[in-house]
């Protein structure tokens, strides 16, 4: 049986007396849709913290297909294929979308290094990098310069970033969040037209992303995973129920728990 | 009687001591608001000057003049911070940097005109230049006192940041300023109350400085670089960090100078080389 | 949408932007004028062309790289003094000095970018502060090899090229120094406009998000630091040259602090800010040569604080913005 394109084994972190992560077993299969959910400050966040190597874990191991990829610097962990977006934007502010997409090509093509050859010269990089911002709908937008860029573009300039480094799998934190309802039709599109050939992770908020997109929901309480399962049997679970209703006033997630799944 | 290196270990931490004063509010301010504020040792020279001002054309006596000391330089660096710095709190490093320097170079200018370039005596009273001696090591009266006030002001910090609510609202600023303004502390207020706080005990520390190491205009800009190393190899926003580093400074610096004097302060940038790389947030930063 | 147009398109911007702009070539032509229009200038106008190099190398890491270094003298010191020893012990040839110059610099420049690398922020800008303050005392304790306090003495360039003669009004001094500076400039500017040049602005853009995107931000800090210190150092040595004097100044803590007034007084980030800010600082200061030290501070301390509150970007991006707006109805 292929391994898992992602794996955890008893990753577990603590802060002092501080929990943030004990005992995650996760497995991720090649061009899986799954979603991380849970109350804040369940350790969604610092779990893919952990899983690209910005944090280090107390315990546990990590692996990335065969590899295991536990003592891995974040830098390697991308070049072999494990790629996160951020929750709030973390672009380059005064770059064009064209210049960002065509640096993160340039660094994967290891064509970084060259002082002495101009950028025009470097046609290949620089088309991969318009086709990426073409598929999410920047081509338009490519010159512009990415603060002057509103936010749901942002948002999808995120994502063409991360996967302008050709993931094997991608993380992505709350990819929906602080878009405007009326910017998320692009989003959620470029979402849905992710390659089969990435394994997608996703936390949210958004139980209409959630619900669409998830095969598999995982559900985070205080460092440890509750329970997993299709989004159906999340629905119906009590104790999700339990964490979920405890705190929520309405919303998505408990119309969805209610029944009225799409 | 006691080897002569128990009067280099008492010299320099005395000189420790000063240097704490003129560091703590900077390390203070900068773990709070990571501000870099370059011209905190122009708020230092300031206190001097004031000193020797009251002393040298009114006739007033050293000890009621560093109270006076004191207030000047945190109500001037108020009048900084309203205008000027608080714009920058989400500047860039860079332009941090080039205004407290600019800053520094208009206060160095400034004293100049009205002081003179030339280092000012402090006509200070008999017993104050005067020793006491104990088992053969001379103990400068005027560094007993210097100690002595400074152990005490690191006493009341040490015990107001602990055990009042101005001193709970700091640490929580300094420890995770976004929680801090989230659980509803007026982090911009308490900033600016310490920040006048650190000035003012850097124009303590300034007009304590006169009789140590001399005051003229160059004071910002020479001091201001032992003062960075405290700051940095102490760690930002931890006192105890400023204590053990000036101390560290302190001694290693006059006992350089004593044991071997050709090294010059070689010694004391490559001890604050070393130990940066060791740890880059200081001795006692958060990590 | 034709599928030749659109793919096209991308190319030309880059494309678009690394073409010399016709302000550029009247920029140069016009360095050419103080030969014509102030021949007893010339003494300056090297001394303009060698701190605008300096300016240009710390461009590279400042404007560029987003590395904060208030010690960049050090570089240009490590250089002029391996051009002035060389001369004094016999070897004067300017070329050759200048290359040993830019390997002796750069070789410090490598070794130190070993630990610059690693640091941002406040530890940073201590770090580069220290390493300068080291040196200075170095060279300071050094002082029979350095001359200390006196200064180098003994220093004799010998012909340019065999040919030229380092005449008294600065003819050969100020083509030399301009010549070089070129050259330099044309490097820099392909450098910046190349993949490696994209990356550094990203690491200045971002620096958290570089290893995130797969970038070894590392090594490429350690590279451009490597090229910043040769070139400070060529540019000391060119001083060191042209002036047949040499102090114990040139790479003090005042050098570096002054260093970063004229980049961000032209602008940093912008390749001719350096340039443009050693024209207007050395000027006024050659003006303004006869007022005391501390007035001339007082009034770099009002240009700074005005910049920052003002001008972030400098001349240059204040007359960017000009011109933005003028250009638009």
């Amino acid at each position: 049986m292929t391994a898992p394109a992602l794996s955890t084994r008893s990753l577990a972190k603590r802060f002092g007396s501080l929990v943030v992560a004990e005992d995650i077993a996760i497995e991720l299969p090649a061009g899986a849709r799954h979603a991380l959910i849970g109350p804040n400050g369940a350790g969604k966040t610092t779990l893919i913290n952990l899983m690209t190597g910005m944090l280090q874990p107390d315990a546990g191991r990590i692996f990335l297909g065969d590899d295991d990829i536990t003592v891995l610097p974040p830098d390697d962990r991308v070049r072999r294929g494990l790629v996160r977006t951020y929750q709030i934007n973390s672009l380059f502010p005064h770059l064009t979308a064209l210049e960002s997409a065509t640096l993160v090509v340039c660094e994967r093509r290891r064509v970084a290094e060259n002082w002495w050859r101009q950028l025009p010269a470097y046609s290949e990089e620089i088309d991969e990098a318009y086709d990426i911002l073409s598929a999410l709908t920047l081509a338009a937008v490519c010159h512009r310069v990415t603060r002057e860029l509103p936010y749901g573009q942002q948002r999808l300039l995120e994502i063409a970033l991360a996967l302008a480094t050709r993931p094997k799998v991608l993380l992505l934190d709350e990819p929906a969040a602080g878009v405007p309802r009326d910017e998320s039709k692009d989003l959620f599109a470029a979402i849905e037209g992710l390659s089969r050939d990435i394994s997608v992770l996703f936390i949210e908020h958004d139980m209409d992303l959630v619900f669409r997109f998830a095969s598999r929901v995982i559900v985070m309480v205080g460092g440890r995973v509750l329970v997993e399962g299709t989004p159906a049997e999340i629905a119906a679970d009590p104790r999700v129920r339990a964490v979920y209703l405890g705190k929520a006033r309405g919303g998505a997630l408990q119309q969805a728990l209610s029944g009225s799944s799409p | 009687m006691l080897p002569p290196i128990f009067g280099v270990l008492f010299d320099g931490f005395a000189y420790g001591m000063l240097l704490f004063l003129l560091s703590v509010g900077q390390s203070v301010t900068l773990g709070m608001m990571n501000f870099i504020n370059l011209a905190h040792c122009s708020f230092a020279m300031l206190g001097g000057y004031v000193t020797v001002a009251l002393m040298t054309r009114y006739g007033w006596p050293f000890f009621a003049t560093l109270p006076c000391a004191f207030v000047v330089a945190a109500v001037v660096s108020v009048g900084f911070e309203r205008t000027l710095y608080r714009r920058l709190y989400r500047a860039s490093d860079l332009d941090q940097v080039l205004l407290t320097i600019g800053i520094v170079f208009i206060s160095v200018a400034v004293a100049a005109y009205i002081f003179g370039t030339e280092q000012k005596p402090l006509p200070l009273p008999e017993y104050l230049r005067s020793s006491l001696t104990f088992m053969g090591i001379r103990f400068a009266v005027y560094r007993l006192i210097l100690a002595a006030i400074a152990l005490v002001i690191t006493f009341v910090l040490v015990l107001s940041l602990e055990y009042t609510r101005f001193g709970a609202r700091v640490r929580a600023a300094v420890d995770n300023e976004r929680m801090a303004r989230g659980l509803g502390i007026d982090v911009d207020r308490t900033f600016a109350v310490t920040f006048a706080l650190g000035s003012g005990l850097a124009g303590l520390g300034g007009a304590l400085a006169i009789e140590i190491i001399g005051l003229d205009p160059s004071f910002a800009l020479t001091y201001l670089v032992y003062v960075l190393i405290v700051v940095s190899v102490g760690g930002l926003g931890s006192i105890a960090g400023s204590f053990a580093a000036a101390v560290i400074l302190g001694i290693s610096d006059v006992a350089g100078k004593y044991y071997v004097p050709a090294a010059g302060a070689f010694l004391i940038y490559l001890v604050m080389i070393v130990l940066l790389m060791w740890r880059p947030r200081g001795l006692f930063g958060r990590r | 949408m034709a599928l030749t147009q659109s793919m096209a398109a991308p190319r030309l911007y880059f494309q678009s932007r690394t073409r010399w702009r016709p302000v550029e070539a009247a920029f140069w032509l016009a360095t050419l004028l103080p030969f014509a229009l102030f021949p007893n200038y010339l003494v300056l106008a090297s001394q303009i062309a060698i701190t605008a190099l300096f300016a240009l190398s710390l461009d590279l890491i400042l404007g560029y790289a987003g590395i904060v270094s208030l010690g960049h003298a050090a570089f240009f010191g490590v250089g002029a003094y391996t051009a002035g020893l060389l001369s004094k012990y016999g070897w004067g040839e300017p070329l050759s000095g200048l290359f040993l110059a830019a390997i002796a610099a750069g070789l410090v420049g490598y070794a130190t970018s070993f630990v610059i690398c690693r640091f941002r922020h406040l530890a940073l800008i201590m770090l580069t502060m220290g390493f300068g303050l080291m040196l200075e005392e170095l060279a300071n304790s050094l002082g029979w090899l350095t001359g200390g306090v006196d200064g180098l003495q003994g220093i004799a360039t010998w012909k340019l090229l065999g040919r030229f003669e380092f005449d008294l009004y600065g003819y050969v001094a100020y083509s030399y120094a301009l010549a070089v500076l070129f050259v330099l400039f044309v490097f820099a500017r392909r450098l910046i406009h190349s993949p490696f040049g994209l990356s550094l602005r990203g690491i200045r853009e971002n620096y958290q998000r570089m290893p995130a995107i797969g970038a070894p931000s590392h090594a490429h800090i350690r590279t451009i630091y490597t090229i910043s210190a040769a070139m400070a150092g060529i540019a000391g040595a060119l001083l060191a040259q042209t002036t047949e004097t040499l102090s114990l100044d040139s790479l003090g803590f005042e050098r570096s602090a002054e260093l970063l007034v004229i980049l961000v007084l032209g602008g940093a980030g912008r390749l001719y800010g350096g340039l443009v800010g050693a024209v207007i600082y050395m000027i006024a200061r050659d003006q303004f040569s006869g007022i005391e030290p501390q007035y001339w501070y007082f009034w770099i301390g009002v240009l700074l604080v005005a910049v920052v509150m003002f001008l972030p970007n400098g001349i240059l991006g204040g007359l960017t913005k000009l011109a933005a707006r003028w250009s638009q109805p």
